[in-house]
């Protein structure tokens, strides 16, 4: 509420003539929603943002648990993904679009580099973490690899790899905004900057303030979720 | 009168250097009677819990073999069953699937295994407790929990490495007499680690002492305690356990730096 207020008092003052006040910003926000203005950009955005974290979380997983698992894999792979996690992926997106074009497939790339080196390296460092004490335990009591690996290990990885997926939708809204906006214009990026190229700045703002309020719900709902599924004093890691 | 009991473990000059180029064992030859609870004494360091993880199948030995019951050891076998220091209990079971984990991971059926693992949780105390999740438990009663899956799977060699000792005195003290009583009437044999002397000559017929790394065997002591029919305190009070403490204090006080 204070912050609203002081958005409004900052608008109104003003601090800037591009930078309109909350009571304004609201009302264009109000009226694109009736319009269907902005249900017509989600539906857009969220294409290549559902399609990016599915891909992401299948691959994510699925390599983090690989070399987690295996020797070999994590040889392989590990410096590729060290390296991708410490880079500017960003700075790529442009490379994406010289291969692949500027349709659903870059952008939907674009959400896959950005979420899944955190989905790999989170799930990696849930398997890697496992108590080696309970895998001694299931030596003792007679447990296959398969039975260590489905009983222990992967129960154990499981909070950390639900924490890379949360941060890996994170990082899948920060690429699908950057594709809109570098690639080219599309759903929410193309509100933004259409209504900041015409001077329309409470409907721009707008649409930066809805897309940051849905990233921030989605990230709020998913802890939740896994405070729930993964309390942290049942959780291995 | 010298009676020989026949021996279910005989460890025979099993030596241990581990990658690191420490040598925790040397030379390790001895032998466990079946049905006694023996333990395994000495200063910290000297390689009583890898002498024990070597007799339970859990680490391969650089020289020298094990053999329980005859047959020669390379790996865990059904016949032993561990208790471990920090317990080693599944953070997101329950007691309950803790208890009958061992039994589960020999596909033994649901309700059978837990049939099974409520009468094991009976014998440690631990009734009402099926439900509980191991962090809502004291150290004790997670090492009771340790305890009752250990017996669920009905091994006939239970190795018990330090089991008391992240748990506080009090609570030690009345685990030891809850164990002496479980074990009264069972034809069990267990192998007893411990840094603890007055642990060693409270709950054993059989004391092995080790000498620091890398460890071998010191000396081994008999002392005879009459348990039958006596309370824990007449137990503490015996002059013959007071001997067998003192006595051992003596070995293991030149040890000590």
């Amino acid at each position: 509420m204070l912050f609203f207020g002081i958005w409004e008092g900052a608008g109104r003052w003003p601090l800037s003539p591009t930078f309109p006040p909350f009571s304004r910003t609201a009302w264009a926000l109000g009226r694109m929603t009736a319009d269907g203005t902005l249900a017509r950009a989600y539906v857009s955005t969220l294409e290549p943002l559902v399609i990016g974290i599915a891909v992401s979380a299948v691959v994510g997983v699925g390599f983090g648990i690989a070399m987690g698992l295996s020797r070999a894999v994590e040889w392989l792979s590990l410096p590729l993904f060290v390296i991708a996690q410490a880079a500017p992926m960003a700075a790529i997106i442009p490379l994406i679009t010289y291969i692949y074009g500027i349709g659903l497939t870059a952008k939907t790339l674009a959400v896959v580099v950005l979420a899944v080196p955190v989905i790999t390296m989170n799930s990696y460092k849930g398997i890697r973490n496992t108590n080696p004490s309970l895998i001694e335990m299931c030596r003792a009591f007679l447990g296959t690899r398969r039975q260590q690996v489905l009983k222990i290990v992967l129960p154990h990885a499981g909070g950390l790899i639900f924490a890379g997926l949360r941060l890996g939708v994170a990082m899948g809204f920060i690429g699908v905004v950057i594709a809109e906006l570098l690639i080219t214009p599309t759903g929410i990026g193309d509100l933004i900057t259409y209504h900041s190229s015409v001077a329309d700045y409470p409907e721009m703002f707008a649409a930066v303030a809805s897309i940051v309020a849905l990233g921030a719900l989605t990230i709020r709902g998913l802890q939740s979720v896994e405070r729930r599924v993964f309390p942290p004093e049942i959780r291995g890691s | 009168m010298t009676v020989t009991i026949e021996a279910i473990v005989e460890v025979r000059e099993i030596g241990m250097t581990y990658d690191t180029g420490v040598e925790a064992l040397r030379d390790v030859t001895l032998t466990f009677p079946r049905g006694c609870l023996s333990t395994v004494l000495g200063p910290s360091g000297c390689g009583k819990t890898t002498l024990l993880k070597i007799i339970g199948g859990l680490i391969r030995p650089s020289t020298g073999e094990v053999r329980v019951a005859g047959r020669r050891v390379d790996g865990p076998g059904p016949e032993r069953a561990f208790v471990f220091q920090d317990f080693a209990l599944l953070p997101w079971a329950n007691v309950l699937r803790n208890v009958a984990f061992g039994l589960e991971l020999r596909g033994v059926p649901r309700d059978q295994r837990h049939t099974v693992a409520r009468r094991s949780i009976a014998e440690v105390g631990l009734l009402g407790f099926e439900a509980s999740y191991p962090h809502q438990l004291s150290g004790g009663m997670r090492q009771r929990v340790g305890l009752a899956r250990a017996l669920a799977v009905d091994a006939e060699i239970i190795l018990m490495d330090e089991p008391f000792s992240s748990v506080d005195e009090q609570t030690r003290r009345k685990f030891q007499e809850d164990l002496l009583l479980l074990l009264r009437d069972r034809q069990k044999t267990v192998l007893f680690v411990t840094h603890s002397i007055e642990e060693a000559v409270y709950l054993s017929d059989r004391i092995v002492l080790l000498s620091p790394r890398p460890g071998s065997v010191a000396r081994i002591i008999q002392p005879s305690i009459e348990r039958a029919r006596r309370s824990p305190d007449e137990i503490r009070r015996d002059k013959n356990y007071l001997d067998a403490v003192d006595e051992i204090w003596q070995i293991l006080k030149r040890y000590v730096a």
